[in-house]
């Protein structure tokens, strides 16, 4: 017990030292995680034989990412980007591939060997490039929107790929390895529901079981979410959600097929469900650590003898792949009509090779396709062009865009059509309008409540809206506050409203906040804790049933309109004194409970004041088509008849 | 010693800027205009309750007003008729020592479908855009204001496909600059059918 408290806090610690520290280098989290694992690995020797294990653990957190892959694949979405994805993706892997394996061949690699590495360099870091992206604000450009289709799509391909990989085992690697196997002698065997079955019952049973993900992911997984979600039990809702990936991943084991692409299923099953960004902020985390485990484990594993009898081909590798892969896309992007820095922007940012390299690579020595020391070499040429990408985007920010910036000052004018997105917390009445109102007028919303009978309700009448307690910092970030223009803070309990606007305006001072204030007190509150814009619930209702009550009794409409105006002028004035008496007592007596003696003294001082201005009131009410005076006339034909 | 510049206010009244390609780029120029304070009234006032002290403070602050619309219905568009019935109060703009306009310059920044040749006795339109305007010509003369004549562009709805946009604008930035420095010929504009006709003979060098 003792090694292993040992251990895993040397793990955490090499990460919690490296990761910030590479971040704020600017070379992204994922390096972060591999200088933590060649420090605590092959450098200091802190770790060793355990790695392996732990990688194979380590592992199921690319099976929880490749889930909330699926979770952000919205069909529609999928189905709008269709062009960009197929044409642009496709034709980079493809091209890539090809171009590759051709090199591989050349070199004199089997051509199964060559390909399966064509396929591992396609691919490029998701990680660090969105990152890279949304820090240098480059996720709106065109090259950043095409670069996006082109990971999106190079996402999804992995599923392919790993479907494809075991085909191309090598049989003498394989025969090496039952040879090993064999002399380990009974190695315990593994847990398998398919073995021994003829190939048409593996092929039913295969066909059964994505089914039960299918149709259950679509069917039961509703019920079952909403009995938890009724309990109430933040905890419980996490146990779930990772029942629920566990579970597919064990019965995907169970039949043979990889657990990855079970997951990814139930992802895209499950990306159009209420719940969405309550389960990805619930997977995320476990995601976000297994992943930096996985990549530590990858550093620690580097061997310091191959890297510095190799060093020559490693950088001429790593040269060449990311020359390859950078004049792929320069081309396409000609192809494309990605014009001016864009087309440079495209080209350069996606030139590395991804995670999921690392991933492959492993996958790739498990299923004896490509022999483990040239994974080792190819592992370090992976590294070793994600480490040089921080540089690519210095090169670009410095050298590239200065060129350009003249001859886009034109273009960029006319860009401002992009509103941002509205994330609206709490549905009720009061957001459900605000919410129809924004999406009549074609600005996106994403809406968040904590009572699930409200959601579903929604749902009903196709209102794209999501289950998750607005107020915990995680749903806000997977519900893309971020890159939110703006956030409607409409929910029920006004404590946590304010405690909301204070977060919000903290962590994320970009973004606008437009609450809702249940009364004058709550107002000030939120004004206090740094709302942009606030609107107490039943004032401007109130003041219209006033006004009909006038017209009611008798007063002309158009006057009892002005007396309306009128009255909110008036309010307007005394606000901010009132505000300032307000901050002024509640800063006396913080800690006092009485509260509702003190707005009730602000009221009663209200009311004093629009009895003390009632003759201005009335003389402005009166003042505007105030006729001349009787008479006035007079005076004009005078000056008339002596200018005459 | 140089004389002092003169402060300009452009009152813009437009409902329906989104489909603007006169007004609001001309608007734009004036924006851009260091001596100029624009003023949008639909922005400010969209449900047209107009703060009368602000507005006749503007007015006292400045020492020309243009008041810049698309011609509706030969006449200005709804808010800028309500300005004029609220602004211009008796003892304020007129009457009893209703002399806080006096002296200041007025003119009319206008954009009309019609060609010019529709605004004659001989067009459909029967009347000359000066004859139209004159309702706000003699609210000019009752309130003490010098009127000037108007700042037209003629056939608006095709002045874009002729081009003609950019020449018009060129000319407001002119005009704006004579009248910032008072090198406009005051007594020409006055009588002239149309200020951009002879725009170049009025300015003095």
């Amino acid at each position: 017990m003792t090694a292993y408290f040992i251990q895993a806090f040397i793990y955490l610690c090499a990460a919690v030292i490296a990761v910030p520290l590479a971040k704020r280098l600017g070379l992204g989290s994922v390096l972060g995680y591999l200088i933590a694992g060649v420090i605590i690995g092959p450098v200091i020797g802190l770790v060793g034989s355990e790695t392996n294990t732990l990688q194979h653990f380590a592992e199921f957190g690319v099976v929880m990412m490749l889930f909330l892959v699926g979770l952000e694949l919205e069909p529609r979405m999928l189905w709008d980007m269709r062009n960009k994805l197929i044409g642009l993706g496709g034709l980079q892997i493809g091209l890539t591939t090809l171009v590759i394996t051709a090199g591989g061949l050349y070199f004199g690699l089997v051509w199964s060997v060559a390909l399966t590495v064509g396929l591992i360099f396609a691919l490029s870091s998701t990680a660090i490039v969105l990152q890279t992206f949304s820090e240098k604000d480059l996720s709106k450009t065109e090259g950043g929107k095409n670069a996006f289709s082109v990971l999106l799509f190079q996402d999804i391909a992995v599923i392919p790929m790993l479907a494809l990989i075991p085909l191309l085992a090598l049989p003498e690697l394989i025969e090496k390895a039952q040879s090993i196997a064999g002399q380990a002698a009974e190695h315990h065997e593994e847990l398998s529901l398919v073995a021994g079955l003829p190939g048409w019952a593996y092929g039913i049973v295969l066909l059964l079981s994505i089914a039960i993900v299918v149709v259950g992911g679509h069917y039961l997984s509703r019920p079952l979410f909403r009995y938890v979600a009724n309990s109430g039990l933040r905890e419980i809702f996490t146990a779930t959600a990772l029942m629920l990936v566990i579970g597919i991943a064990a019965l995907m084991s169970l039949v043979g097929l990889s657990p990855a692409l079970g997951t990814f299923l139930a992802g895209v099953v499950l990306a159009n469900s209420e719940f969405r960004h309550e389960l990805e902020s619930n997977i995320e985390p476990f995601k976000g650590l297994l992943l930096g485990l996985f990549f530590i484990t990858v550093g620690a594993g580097i061997d310091f003898n191959v890297l510095a009898s190799n060093i020559g081909p490693v950088l001429g590798l790593t040269a060449g792949v990311m020359l390859i892969k950078a004049l792929v896309l320069f081309a396409l992007a000609f192809i494309f009509k990605i014009k001016n820095s864009d087309r440079w922007l495209f080209a350069l940012s996606l030139a590395q090779a991804g995670e999921f390299g690392f991933v492959l690579l492993s996958y790739t020595v498990q299923n004896h396709v490509i022999p483990s020391d040239l994974a080792q070499m190819l592992s370090l040429v992976v590294a070793l062009s994600m480490f040089l990408t921080p540089g690519l985007f210095i090169f670009f920010d410095k050298v590239i865009l200065p060129k350009y910036e003249h001859s886009e000052n034109d273009r960029e004018a006319d860009e401002i059509t992009e509103k941002g997105t509205v994330i609206i917390a709490g549905i009720g009445r009061f957001g459900q309008l605000v919410n129809r109102f924004l999406r009549a007028n074609k600005i996106d919303t994403v809406v968040l409540d904590h009572q699930i009978s409200q959601v579903e309700n929604l749902k009903k009448i196709n209102v794209k809206s999501f289950y998750g307690d607005a107020t915990r910092p995680d749903l806000l970030h997977t519900a893309g506050i971020e890159n939110a223009a703006m956030i409607v803070i409409a929910i029920d309990n006004n404590e946590r409203a304010v405690e909301l606007t204070k977060y919000v305006k903290h962590t994320y001072p970009k973004v606008k906040i437009f609450a809702r204030a249940f009364d004058r007190g709550h107002h000030f509150e939120l004004k206090h804790a740094g709302a942009d814009f606030i609107i107490s619930e039943t004032y401007h209702s109130a003041l219209e049933l006033g006004k009909e009550a006038l017209i009611s009794l008798g007063v002309h409409p158009f006057k009892a309109e002005q007396k309306k105006a009128t009255l909110r002028e008036l309010e307007l004035c005394y606000k901010d004194s009132l505000y300032e008496m307000w901050k002024a007592n509640s800063e006396d007596s913080k800690y006092s409970t009485h509260f509702r003696d003190l707005f009730i003294e602000l009221e009663t001082a209200i009311a004093k004041a629009m009895k003390s201005e009632r003759f201005d009131e009335q003389a402005k009410v009166e003042r505007g088509w105030t006729p001349p005076p009787k008479g006035y006339e007079k005076q004009f034909s005078d000056s008339d008849e002596g200018a005459s | 010693m140089p004389e002092e510049k003169k402060k300009i206010l452009v009152l813009f009244a437009h409902p329906a800027q989104e489909r603007s390609e006169i007004n609001k780029p001309l608007f734009t120029e004036c924006q851009q205009h260091g001596d100029v304070t624009c003023i949008d009234l639909y922005h400010e006032y969209p449900t047209f309750h107009i703060d009368i002290d602000k507005e006749q403070q503007r007015l006292v602050d400045h020492d020309v007003v243009i008041f810049m619309f698309p011609l509706y219905w030969y006449s200005t568009p709804a808010i800028l008729k309500q300005w004029q019935d609220l602004v211009l109060e008796y003892g304020f703009a007129y009457g009893t020592n209703g002399t806080a306009l006096k002296g200041k310059t007025f003119l009319c920044a206008i954009s009309a479908g019609g060609s010019e040749d529709a605004y004659q006795e001989a067009g459909y339109n029967h009347f000359s855009i000066r004859e139209l305007l004159q309702p706000l010509e003699q609210t000019a003369s009752l309130t003490g204001m010098e009127y000037l004549a108007p700042f037209v562009l003629f056939g608006s709805r095709s002045a874009v496909e002729e081009n003609r946009v950019h020449e018009h604008i060129n000319q407001m930035h002119q005009l704006l600059n004579a009248l910032a420095n008072n090198k406009l010929d005051l007594a020409q504009a006055k009588s002239l059918p149309l200020l951009n006709k002879n725009l170049a003979t009025l300015i003095q060098a």
